[in-house]
């Protein structure tokens, strides 16, 4: 190729000279990514959440936070003349009077639902492969924080049209803020500015919504990618993988084409579901007033397993001090969020403490060789599954005619024992799998080649496993169990003696000890044999 | 659709598309056609319940009653172990229930459910039984055709009235909601205008009253002009799935939000694979 012409080397020039671009450029350009498709999960939420700044941008252009009293003129017929908060209106004007303004509401809205849902799949891809192991525990940290921020901004956000159905969710928050022991009653006064529902609480609503949690959000999720890219993306163990390398295509062209087309994948669902689904009806819905109540009102389905927790809690409160302790709605605000938030932000330490491993890693587990951590995930996705499924609990009796209670006592059943028994089958299915790869290295294949034997009998030829999935499978790491645990003949080390010691040698037992150890040495016979030949019987 | 990311950036910007609106307006009209296709015949049963009141209409209503009513409800409709008695419920519940098919009862269950009627319960039938029934005792009558013309109502004053008495068991959208044991606050998709007046004045079942004192006939005429406006709009947004709210919504965004962005993502991984081995 000849010289660039004089203008785009003139200041490309300008502009190494003063950023030093074209070294950060040439370093980064080339940057290695690891293909494979659970990686684009948390692109979902990346690429939902810059719809959702540009579709919310749109939206500010005619919302209106008010809760001042207005008379609807607008042309939704069934509501005219009916008397309505200026957010209502302003949100019934953008959806029937401006340009476009539907489809922009209800992208905005599919968004936050794929945004949220994103970040719950691509989460759940980290948890399974320990992808959140040393060094990535802060990066997992900011995961959790951005999860939880998105909960409130769904929150604040969907709040803001200030129909029936979000005010039930407003009155819902501010029954979780009474039932706050002592203090309840001046944190509703201070969040609403006086007497439920009081005029303030949209426009502060606003203000979180659309400045200060997105600043955040975008905040977190700066550092989130830029942890990500110094710390590079770990892989899926394979054949060449190691923890020192990352094998996959470069950054530019390879990685930004497909990343791009992922992008474009991701407006494309969005704009067809908003195009096609109706969302967030509001003029169905009615503006907010106290007094009405809705049966089949649920929130987003983010926040359906806290109304789930909600509906299984049996009605429990207690006075103390003249304070009257509302354990029927304190319980189910924060025991489940805690248990669920708390639990996956502390997971990565507490594994490291019973696995006592400080190695980094940047090969991911497969799910299956991890059993113990896989069965807990397991469990808590049941333990979340149950509470969701109960906010739905009215839905579920009317559509499917079985009785509210009995819903609700089997909830009150499945939440303890749905996560226990889905530890047990998740834990077996994972030592099964392992059986399975067990054997692929060992005995080989079924090659689907039928040999007859000079005796007359029939068998299956298996070949060894072809090398990327043999490599693939030998992936495996073991998983540190730390020294000296329970069974060992000789005096425990000191940190182990104490009680908490004692069970935490136990548990690092149980979590590291590999059921289905393989037997290489066996393979390599099979392989040196040659399929043809050597018969396995099976 | 699925092919590129081209083209469904296509698709996106033609998202005025005719053919959106047409797949819309039939998706909703499948859904609601059905039910208010239903509305016109009963209206007039109405009509002619009132304005006839012939005395043979009441010996008619007796041997119709004797012979599908009598084994639940008592020879005289004085009331059984197995039913309540009738006297006093007036021509507008028999209307109410006949009609809408819940009467002979079907099998036992939490409740009476609409159903289609029976071969004989034709509109002369059903006003001859409430001729009959009504002739016991008296009780609420059948609203005239005026009375529930959806036309003369004010849908949106009647609509503040629907979210202040009804929401709470029938849903935002009349599309029902479960009740306390294992009964169930039905869709009010199906009932004709005349059906819904007479729920309002005879309370069927788990439902209450809801009299002339509580709810003028004005008020019920124009929740009735709610009911029938809401129910036959086309749903601006796209499909109204189940019009239900946040359940259904949720259950889109994962099955068919994440499942299409998943097999997407499958799909642009695995591309580059086969192309490099
Ligand atoms: C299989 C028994 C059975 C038959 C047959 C039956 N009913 Fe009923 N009916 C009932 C029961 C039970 C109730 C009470 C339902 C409830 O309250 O849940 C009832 C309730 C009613 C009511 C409502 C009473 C009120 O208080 O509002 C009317 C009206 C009625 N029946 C009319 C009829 C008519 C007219 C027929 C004949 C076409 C008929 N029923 C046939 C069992 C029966
Ligand atoms: C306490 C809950 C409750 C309230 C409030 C209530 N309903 Fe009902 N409604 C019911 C139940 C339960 C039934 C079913 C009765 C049966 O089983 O026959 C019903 C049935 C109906 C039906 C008949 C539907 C059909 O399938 O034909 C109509 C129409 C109706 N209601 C209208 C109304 C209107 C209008 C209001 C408000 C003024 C209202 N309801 C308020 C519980 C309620
Ligand atoms: C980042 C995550 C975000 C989430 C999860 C979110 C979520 C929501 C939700 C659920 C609603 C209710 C929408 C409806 O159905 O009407 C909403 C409304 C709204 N959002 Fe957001 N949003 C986000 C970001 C933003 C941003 C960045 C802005 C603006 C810069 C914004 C502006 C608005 C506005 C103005 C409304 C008004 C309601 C309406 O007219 O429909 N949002 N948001």
């Amino acid at each position: 190729m000849n010289a660039p012409p004089k203008a785009i080397a003139g200041t490309s020039t300008f502009l190494d000279e003063r950023l030093g671009a074209g070294s950060f450029l040439k370093r980064n350009l080339r940057k290695i990514f690891p293909d494979h498709w659970s990686f684009l999960l948390g692109e979902i939420a990346l690429y939902s959440f810059i719809i959702l700044l540009l579709t919310g941008t749109f939206l500010t252009f005619w919302f209106k936070p008010g809760m001042g009293h207005t008379t609807y003129l607008g042309s939704y017929a069934p509501l005219y003349g009916v008397q309505m908060s200026e957010a209502y209106a302003s949100t019934l004007h953008i959806t029937f009077d401006v340009r476009g303004g539907l489809l922009i509401r209800q992208m905005h809205h599919w968004a936050a639902l794929l945004f949220v849902a994103g970040m719950m799949v691509h989460m759940l891809r980290v948890f399974f492969t320990g992808a959140y192991r040393k060094p990535r525990e802060l990066n997992w940290l900011i995961g959790v924080l951005l999860l939880s921020l998105a909960l409130v901004e769904g929150l604040t956000g969907y709040s803001l049209p200030d129909d029936l159905l979000s005010g039930a969710g407003l009155r819902i928050t501010q029954g979780v803020a009474l039932s706050i022991p002592i203090v309840g009653t001046y944190i509703s006064f201070f969040l609403f500015g006086g007497e439920y529902p009081g005029h303030d609480v949209i426009s502060r609503f606003y203000s979180l919504h659309i400045l200060l949690i997105p600043g955040i959000l975008l905040a977190l999720i700066s550092a989130h990618m830029i942890l990500m890219w110094v710390q590079k993306h770990t892989q899926m163990p394979g054949k060449g993988r190691t923890e020192s390398n990352v094998v996959g295509a470069p950054f530019y062209p390879a990685f930004m084409a497909k990343a791009g087309a992922f992008f474009l994948f991701t407006f494309g669902v969005i704009a067809l579901l908003g195009t096609f689904a109706q969302i967030n009806p509001v003029w169905l819905y009615g503006p907010y007033t106290p007094a009405d109540i809705s049966a089949g009102s649920q929130p987003d389905f983010y926040m359906g397993f806290l109304e789930g927790s909600l509906r299984l809690m049996p009605a429990w409160e207690f006075n103390l001090f003249g304070y009257t302790f509302a354990m029927s709605v304190l319980i189910p605000a924060l025991v489940p969020l805690g248990i669920v938030m708390t639990g996956l932000a502390l997971y990565p330490f507490l594994e490291q403490w019973v696995t006592g491993d400080r190695r980094e890693h940047h090969v991911c587990d497969r799910p299956r060789n991890n059993p113990h951590r896989t069965a807990i995930g397991m469990a808590g996705i049941t333990f979340y599954g149950v509470l969701w499924l109960l906010g739905a609990n009215d839905e579920i009796s009317s559509t499917f005619h079985i009785s509210l209670y009995t819903t609700t006592i089997l909830g009150r059943i499945a939440i303890f024992v749905g996560p226990a028994i889905a530890y047990f089958v998740a834990y077996r299915i994972c030592i099964g799998l392992q059986r399975k790869d067990a054997e692929v290295l060992s005995h080989g294949v079924e090659s689907g080649v039928i040999k007859r034997m000079p005796n007359g009998q029939y068998i299956e030829v298996h070949t060894p496993p072809a090398e990327d999935i043999a490599a693939h499978i030998r992936g495996k790491k073991e998983i540190p169990i730390i020294e000296g645990g329970v069974d060992g003949e000789e005096v425990p080390p000191k940190g182990l003696r104490s009680g908490v010691g004692r069970l935490r040698a136990k548990m690092s037992k149980a979590y590291g000890t590999d059921h289905v150890p393989f037997h290489e040495e066996e393979v390599e016979e099979h392989a040196a044999v040659g399929a043809g030949e050597h018969k396995q019987l099976h | 659709m699925i092919g590129t990311g081209i083209s469904v950036k296509s698709t996106t910007a033609r998202r005025r598309h005719p053919l959106a609106r047409v797949a819309v307006v039939a998706l909703a009209l499948g859904l609601l056609g059905g039910g208010y296709a239903l509305a016109a015949p009963n209206g007039s049963t109405a009509d002619a319940a009132i304005a006839s009141g012939k005395a043979d209409d009441t010996a008619q209503g007796k041997s119709l009653f004797v012979a599908h009513c009598a084994s639940c409800h008592g020879m005289n409709a004085e009331g059984t172990d197995k039913a309540p008695t009738l006297i006093g419920v007036g021509a507008a519940a028999v209307d109410f229930q006949v009609s809408s098919g819940r009467m002979p009862m079907g099998d036992a269950g939490p409740q009476a459910l609409r159903k289609p009627r029976p071969e004989w319960a034709t509109d002369e039938a059903i006003s001859q039984l409430a001729a009959y029934v009504q002739s016991l005792g008296g009780g609420p009558t059948i609203p005239t055709a005026d009375q529930v013309d959806p036309a003369q109502g004010d849908p949106a004053k009647g609509g503040e009235l629907f979210r202040a008495n009804c929401i709470q068991c029938h849903n935002f959208t009349g599309s029902g909601g479960a009740l306390t044991y294992g009964k169930h606050a039905p869709t009010l998709n199906p009932a004709t205008p005349t059906e819904i007046y007479e729920a309002m004045i005879t309370g069927p079942q788990a439902m209450p009253v809801f009299n002339d004192t509580t709810i003028s006939p004005e008020q019920k005429r124009d929740m009735i002009a709610y009911i029938t406006h809401v129910r036959k709009q086309v749903d601006p947004g796209g499909s109204g799935l189940m019009r239900i709210g946040p359940v259904t919504e949720g259950l889109v965004a994962w099955i068919a939000g994440i499942g299409l962005l998943s097999l997407a993502a499958i799909w642009i991984t695995a591309k580059r694979r086969r192309v490099k081995a």
